[in-house]
């Protein structure tokens, strides 16, 4: 797939660099989609794992037949695993651990009311 | 060697038979494809069908095992027949073939199916009532499988066309034995516990054509050609069939895992 960076390992390129056909067997691989479901009890879809088909129907069949086998969900998701915005595992420090000492930024320093339920 | 089970014969237990077996053949053909379909999530799409179906049978034979006398269980009717009694349509016990064949077959056959358990719902036997209202979910979604996967070979490649008209030209004589009219349907109707086979062709031609009309596919002319596994006399494929199905159970009689 075009998104796919390249991998420097010799071995790697090895692998892949003698025919074309290797070449054209990924160009012609199915794209990638995140699977989503949302459980019997639960409110959100949560993510669950990812499969390859080639259009959107296809991939809501193969959900449903890859990860809702033993009652795990009543509703699934998929999106297109390239259509993801994701942080960058580089900048892990930077983003989330400023967050360590902030423990004020908790609701644990109030005194609930009996009435509010679900915090 | 465990010897064969003698079946009654009787109507209304022919009609059982047929469908009980029907879904039990057509399930282990399906299971055939675990570890070989063409991508991963397929393989488990196919298994999934298969024992989806391989319940319905268990449901559906079991039923039919209560009405012999004496009375025999699910395990012994799948097992313990000899060929000419065991009653599926023809159409079911033919070799799983490419991709193209297993996706019409299932169409003609999760549509014919889903036509049936949606009257079976209203059995005069409550228990054929209850099994057919959970079985209709189920062929619904393996007839909406099949007919998708039948637009993207219809209207894939070349090579994807010309197998799915292959399959259409190979299978398409076996379908007139899905609506023949008989005395067990009669039998059938009398009772109340199903309806006759005949009525299903107008609604399975309608809903088979609307498939066949996204992808210019033509239905075959009909043929003089009429199958007769559900009469109990099979093709020379079924033999093969109930050897790999029977093996275990005839060598070592109530083995369990």
């Amino acid at each position: 797939m075009s998104t796919t960076t390249p991998s420097l390992d010799p071995v790697a390129l090895a692998a892949v660099a003698p025919t074309d056909a290797l070449h054209s067997a990924a160009a012609n691989e199915w794209p990638l989609w995140e699977v989503f479901v949302r459980t019997r009890a639960g409110l959100d879809h949560k993510h669950c794992g990812s499969l390859h088909a080639a259009d959107p129907k296809m991939a809501l069949h193969m959900a449903r037949d890859v990860y809702t086998r033993r009652q795990e969900g009543v509703s699934v998701w998929v999106v297109r695993s390239d259509q993801i915005v994701a942080s960058d595992p580089g900048d892990k420090a930077m983003l989330f651990d400023p967050a360590d000492d902030k423990v004020y930024r908790h609701p644990t320093f109030y005194q609930l009311p009996d009435a509010v339920d679900h915090m | 060697m465990q010897a064969s089970i003698e079946i009654p014969a009787d109507a209304q237990l022919k009609y059982l038979l047929r469908l009980g077996d029907a879904c039990l053949i057509l399930g282990q053909r399906l299971g055939e494809w675990c570890g070989h379909a063409p991508v991963l999530e397929e393989d488990i799409a196919l298994a999934n069908m298969a024992l989806d179906l391989i319940g319905q049978a268990r449901g559906v034979l079991t039923l039919a095992g209560s009405r012999c006398a004496p009375r025999v269980d699910e395990d012994q009717l799948a097992f313990l027949r000899d060929e000419r009694d065991y009653l599926n349509p023809t159409l079911a016990e033919l070799p799983r073939g490419d991709f193209a064949f297993t996706v019409l077959r299932n169409l003609m056959l999760a549509t014919w199916l889903k036509l049936l358990w949606q009257r079976l719902q209203r059995s005069s036997d409550a228990e054929l009532a209850g099994i057919a209202a959970k079985a209709l979910k189920e062929a619904r979604y393996h007839q909406q499988h099949a007919a998708d996967w039948l637009v993207r070979l219809g209207d894939g490649t070349e090579a994807s066309r010309r197998r799915v008209e292959a399959a259409l030209a190979t299978l398409w004589p076996y379908a007139a034995e899905l609506f023949e009219a008989d005395a067990v349907d009669a039998a059938a109707v009398q009772s109340g516990l199903g309806p006759a086979w005949s009525e299903l062709r107008e609604p399975w031609r309608a809903e088979i054509d609307a498939v066949f009309a996204e992808v210019s596919l033509a239905a075959p002319a009909d043929s003089r050609f009429r199958s007769a596994g559900r009469l109990g006399v099979h093709s020379e494929h079924m033999g093969y069939i109930l050897a790999e199905m029977q093996s275990l159970q005839r060598s070592y009689p109530g083995g369990r895992w």
